[in-house]
């Protein structure tokens, strides 16, 4: 008996390590994704062999999921939809549906805090964490408003809102003019201040040593 | 119950070194432990001295009991009405929908956290997801798009494994200064679950994945429409598709009817109410991923897609807000874990880490768990200092706050913390909690 249950695992070790390479072996956080993101080890896994593979998945079409598909790829825009929208129907409707949780020009409201300003408090702190000084690409505006806000109504506003509201908070934040319009193209344009701004995990990135006696 | 006197923090005050209030009532539960302990306890000890009065026959014994309900689920006895889910009392949210609350660890004996006391972090809120009606999907760069039915997904073959659950901001507060009391406070968003469920490889393959798809976004269902970019390799090796923990359905507040479960990572990779899985060749920058959840770095910098959890430990008994019951035997008991495999050892300092003892490490131990460890001491009386410190089956030692500040930035909303933790134990036996004093 114990020694199914050790071939078991020996070849679902072994399985691991053929397809992905990276699994079991130990040596920390060294195994890194393809885009070098640490993945960590993995130890082995019993997995039942599938002989007959079932499959109980149902097809669906691309179609069938538009409504659900509104992720979108922040550094090139992919994924956004038509529509436009300006600065100041942003604000019409910021006033209606944001502002009593966000407070007046998003400086803060009853729910939530500022929106607006922190660019160049990350050197010395306090960080001020806003759209305006945290986000590397515009469009993570528009993907998070849609999906999440108003958070009493989450995704009931139209693209042609999604893109009014991301240009007035844009604006607010001074990172484009007061009579802009905002689409597709022109959001995905927008020169974020931290664009620059992310490291890669390079964990582990300490090196404590296992003192017993007289440590300190 | 305890085999420390009772945290206030326990008794819904809000905990705060030395108020009035409570410190009366730490004052009145030892009075009375004082008075239960020379009754009981007093006899036993080694004086052999006879008891003042024999035991009575208590209550429960001259009585029936509650008879059994046709059908009922069961809830722990009301004098455990303490142990409970506190929110943080100290970073308070100015609404409770995009929130937390956290473990009592306190109260946890053993890895395996009961499901009514696992942590919570959503940020819209619990939907309550009807089964019948939820439909998982899996598109973008596969050879077939599927929907599954939550029934559907239970048909495959299942694995079920042990892996404890932490929020990339678990100690949020605690790093130059103590700023909670109790190790809930500053260790509560951690838990220990046996997820059961489908390996997402199973799925990944029955949907044919396109040989550039390097990536895999994760959609929640709830209000927040929570989403992460995950690495395919990490999906393809541990990750699962839960629907059960710890031997029932998903609680509503931990994913219910189903949820990702990616072990070792960052909790919030785990997305609950999973609705979809898309498969792309780079990762989206959500805002969950590049304004949130990334670690502020030396100059001005965010580190960006660090998932993993490293290697940690806690002493949970005795910790902050507690009080030892008197000098002599004690048992120090805490927490390790390690997001990169297993915990392969616990040293115990006594003097602010000074000098190191090794803990016994309690099994069962396994990758990517919570894993339990003990050490016996016996408190003199004098000022003390506890610490923990673990060291992973890679050989990784956890740090001190002092090793970390060398490469990250403490301030603001710092992430990923896994130092030490220092709990301090004064003459009176009252435990601090002594983060950067030690
Ligand atoms: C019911 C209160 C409420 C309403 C109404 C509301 N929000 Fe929010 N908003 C929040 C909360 C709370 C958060 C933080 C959520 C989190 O981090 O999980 C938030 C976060 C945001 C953020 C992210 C900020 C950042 O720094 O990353 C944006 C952008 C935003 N809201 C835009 C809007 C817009 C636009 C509207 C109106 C259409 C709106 N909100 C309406 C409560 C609200």
């Amino acid at each position: 008996m114990p020694s199914a249950k050790l071939r078991l695992l020996a070849a679902s070790t072994l399985a691991a390590l053929v397809s992905w390479g990276c699994a079991g072996t130990g040596g920390g956080m060294a195994a890194k994704s393809s885009t070098g993101i640490p993945l960590g080890t993995s130890g082995p896994h019993a997995v039942q062999p599938l002989p007959d593979k079932p499959r109980f998945g149902q097809p669906i079409s691309e179609n069938e999921l538009l409504a659900w598909n509104i992720d979108i790829r922040a550094p090139d825009g992919q994924g956004l939809p038509a529509g436009r929208g300006t600065v100041a129907e942003g604000k019409k409707l910021y006033d209606a549906k944001c502002l009593a949780c966000h407070g007046e020009d998003a400086k803060g409201g009853s729910v939530y805090g500022t929106m607006v300003g922190g660019v160049g408090s990350f050197v010395k702190g306090p960080r001020v964490l806003t759209p305006g000084s945290m986000y590397p690409y515009a469009p993570i505006l528009f993907d998070y408003i849609r999906r999440a806000m108003p958070m009493d109504r989450p995704q009931s506003l139209s693209a042609n809102d999604v893109y009014g509201l991301s240009a007035y908070l844009l604006h607010l934040n001074g990172l484009i003019p007061a009579d802009a319009t905002l689409d597709a193209n022109s959001i995905t344009r927008v020169m974020m201040p931290n664009r620059n701004g992310f490291l890669v995990d390079d964990r582990p990135d300490t090196n404590a040593a296992r003192c017993m006696t007289n440590c300190k | 119950m305890g085999r420390m006197i009772d945290v206030p923090s326990d008794r819904g005050s809000r905990p705060g070194p030395a108020s009035t209030g409570e410190l009366n009532g730490v004052l009145k539960s030892r009075r009375e432990f004082l008075a239960r302990g020379m009754a009981v306890a007093g006899g036993a000890a080694a004086t052999g001295s006879a008891l003042a009065a024999p035991l009575e026959i208590p209550p429960a014994a001259r009585e029936m009991g509650r008879p059994i309900p046709e059908a009922m689920y069961g809830m722990p006895s009301k004098f455990e009405a303490h142990v409970a889910r506190r929110r943080t009392d100290v970073l308070k949210n100015r609404q409770n929908w995009s929130d937390w609350s956290m473990t009592p660890l306190q109260h946890q004996p053993g890895i395996i956290t009961p499901n009514g006391l696992v942590f919570e972090r959503h940020h819209a809120g619990t939907p309550d997801i009807d089964p019948k009606t939820h439909r998982l999907a899996i598109h973008g760069m596969v050879r077939q798009p599927l929907q599954f039915t939550v029934d559907d997904l239970m048909r495959y073959p299942s694995v079920s494994r042990f892996h404890f659950h932490e929020c990339s901001g678990n100690g949020l507060t605690d790093w130059l200064k103590p700023a909670s009391v109790t190790v809930q406070q500053t260790h509560g968003l951690l838990s220990g679950v046996l997820w059961t469920g489908v390996p997402l490889s199973t799925l990944m393959e029955e949907a044919g994945i396109d040989p550039r798809g390097t990536w895999v976004l994760l959609e929640g269902a709830d209000g927040a429409g929570h989403t992460r970019s995950v690495p395919m390799e990490k999906v393809l090796d541990d990750s699962l598709i839960a629907y059960a923990m710890n031997g029932e359905a998903l609680r509503p507040e931990n994913g219910y009817p189903v949820r990702a479960v990616i072990p070792g990572w960052e909790g919030n990779v785990s997305v609950k109410w999973l609705r979809r899985i898309k498969v792309g060749d780079q990762p989206w920058h959500f805002r969950s991923e590049t304004a949130r959840y990334t670690d502020p770095m030396p100059e001005g910098k965010w580190r960006q897609f660090s998932m993993v959890m490293e290697c940690k430990s806690v002493i949970t008994s005795p910790s902050g807000g507690q009080q030892l019951k008197g000098r002599g035997f004690h048992e120090v008991t805490g927490l390790a874990w390690s997001g990169v495999g297993k915990i392969r050892a616990v040293d115990v300092s006594f003097d602010g880490g000074r000098n190191w003892r090794e803990a016994v490490v309690e099994g069962p131990v396994m990758d990517k768990s919570l894993t339990r460890f003990k050490i016996g001491w016996n408190w003199d009386g004098a000022p003390a200092v506890l610490m923990s410190r673990a060291v992973d089956s890679t050989g990784y030692v956890q740090p001190s706050v002092e090793d970390v500040k060398k490469s990250r930035a403490i301030m603001g909303f710092v992430q990923h913390h896994n130092a030490i933790q220092p709990w301090s134990v004064n003459e009176k036996g009252e435990v601090r909690n002594a983060i950067g004093q030690a």
